[in-house]
C-alpha cells in the first residue's frame, strides 16, 4: 500500500491553526463514514496501530531500562524516553520518531486502516508517560538512581497494556483527575 | 540470575495480570444496586433535553481522550436504530462533571441503562460489544431478571 496517509496531513493541518484541507480519499469499504462537515476540522483522525506500535518500542526500552537498574545508563536511557515523551505530549504521538518509524517503515506494509482514531486518546496518554518518566529521571539525577528503575517498570507496564490490548489511559484516568482538579479548585 | 532480571520477570507477570483483569472488566454489565434517587434518571434527561426511550433508554458517558467511548458509541447507535423504543444519549463529561459525579461514573466510558421509567438497571464501564449491549438491553426491559445478570457478564 502506497497510499498517502490521510490522517498526518489533516492532523497536522489541525494544529498549525489551519482548517482542515478537503476530505482525502476515501474507500467506502475500510473506512468509517465521513463525519459531519461541520465537525470535520475538530475531529481529525489517524492509523489507531501508530500509537500502539510507538507503545511496543517505547515499552522495549524502558524493559532496557530495567536491566540496566538503577545505574547512570539506565538514567540516560530513560531521560531519552521522557524526550520521547515530550515530543508525544507536545506534537501528538505522530510527531514522534516511533511515529516517524510507523509512517515510514510500518505504515506502507500494511493494510488500509479499518477505523481512524482521535489523536487526544494516544496525546493523552504521552503525558501520563512523561510525568511517571520525568519524575524518574528528577530523582536519578538528585542521585536516587534508585528510583529509575522503578518509575521505567511503572511506564512499562502502561505502554506494555497499550501495545498489547490497548489499554486507554484516558478512559481510566481522565474522569478522576478531573475530579481532583475541581476539588483542588473549590478550596 | 542477577536481580534487574529478577525484576522485569516480575513486572511481564504483573503486566500480563493487569491486562487479563482490565480486559475482562470491558463492557461487563453490573446490576444496579442502591434504588436511591441518583438512580432516577427521568428528571435528568428532561433537563438535557432528551426524550427517554419507551423501553430502555443507554446514558452513555464520554471523555474527549477515549477512544473506546466511539466505538461504543457506535455500537449502541445502531442497536437504538434498529429497536423501536430504545434511545441512545451520550454525556460528554467534559460538559457534565456533575452529573458524572453525582451518578459515580469512574471511567469512561460507562453506560448506564434505564428501563422504561428512567431508573438505572445495569451500568457498564469500558468498551461494550454489540451482545452486551443486547443483553443490557433484554435486562432493562425485563425479558430476564437482573439475578442471572453474572452469568451473562462474559456474554
Amino acid at each position: 500500500m502506497t497510499r498517502p496517509d490521510p490522517s498526518t496531513s489533516e492532523v497536522q493541518a489541525v494544529a498549525a491553526g489551519v482548517p482542515a484541507p478537503t476530505e482525502p480519499p476515501r474507500s467506502a469499504a475500510t473506512d468509517p463514514p465521513a463525519p459531519a462537515a461541520t465537525e470535520a476540522p475538530t475531529k481529525p483522525g489517524i492509523d489507531a496501530r501508530g500509537p500502539r506500535f510507538g507503545a511496543g518500542l517505547t515499552a522495549a526500552l524502558l524493559a532496557v531500562v530495567v536491566l540496566l537498574g538503577p545505574s547512570r545508563a539506565g538514567l540516560a536511557l530513560l531521560a531519552f524516553v521522557a524526550f520521547s515523551f515530550l515530543l508525544g505530549t507536545a506534537f501528538g504521538t505522530q510527531g514522534t520518531w516511533q511515529g516517524l518509524v510507523f509512517r515510514t517503515i510500518v505504515r506502507p506494509r500494511l493494510s488500509a486502516p479499518i477505523e481512524l482514531e482521535d489523536p487526544r486518546p494516544p496525546r493523552f496518554a504521552q503525558a501520563v508517560g512523561l510525568v511517571v518518566t520525568a519524575v524518574g529521571v528528577g530523582l536519578g539525577a538528585a542521585g536516587a538512581l534508585v528510583a529509575v528503575p522503578w518509575a521505567a517498570g511503572i511506564a512499562f507496564v502502561a505502554a506494555a497494556l497499550n501495545a498489547t490490548i490497548s489499554l486507554c489511559l484516558g478512559c481510566e484516568l481522565y474522569l478522576v483527575l478531573q475530579r481532583a482538579r475541581r476539588r483542588r479548585a473549590r478550596r | 540470575m542477577g536481580p534487574q532480571v529478577v525484576a522485569l520477570i516480575v513486572l511481564l507477570l504483573v503486566t500480563a495480570l493487569l491486562g487479563l483483569v482490565w480486559r475482562s472488566r470491558q463492557g461487563r454489565l453490573r446490576p444496579h444496586a442502591v434504588s436511591d434517587a441518583t438512580a432516577d434518571w427521568a428528571p435528568r434527561l428532561s433537563d438535557l433535553g432528551v426524550g427517554p426511550g419507551s423501553r430502555a433508554t443507554f446514558v452513555q458517558f464520554s471523555a474527549p481522550v477515549c477512544t473506546p467511548c466511539r466505538a461504543t458509541s457506535r455500537v449502541l447507535s445502531a442497536l437504538a436504530a434498529g429497536e423501536p423504543g430504545v434511545v441512545h444519549t451520550e454525556i460528554d463529561v467534559e460538559e457534565h462533571p456533575d452529573l458524572a459525579r453525582e451518578s459515580r461514573v469512574l471511567r469512561a466510558p460507562t453506560v448506564l441503562v434505564l428501563d422504561a421509567t428512567g431508573a438505572e438497571v445495569v451500568r457498564a464501564s469500558g468498551a461494550m460489544t454489540p451482545a452486551q449491549a443486547r443483553r443490557a438491553l433484554e435486562l432493562a426491559t425485563g425479558t430476564v431478571s437482573t439475578r442471572t445478570v453474572d452469568a451473562g457478564r462474559n456474554a
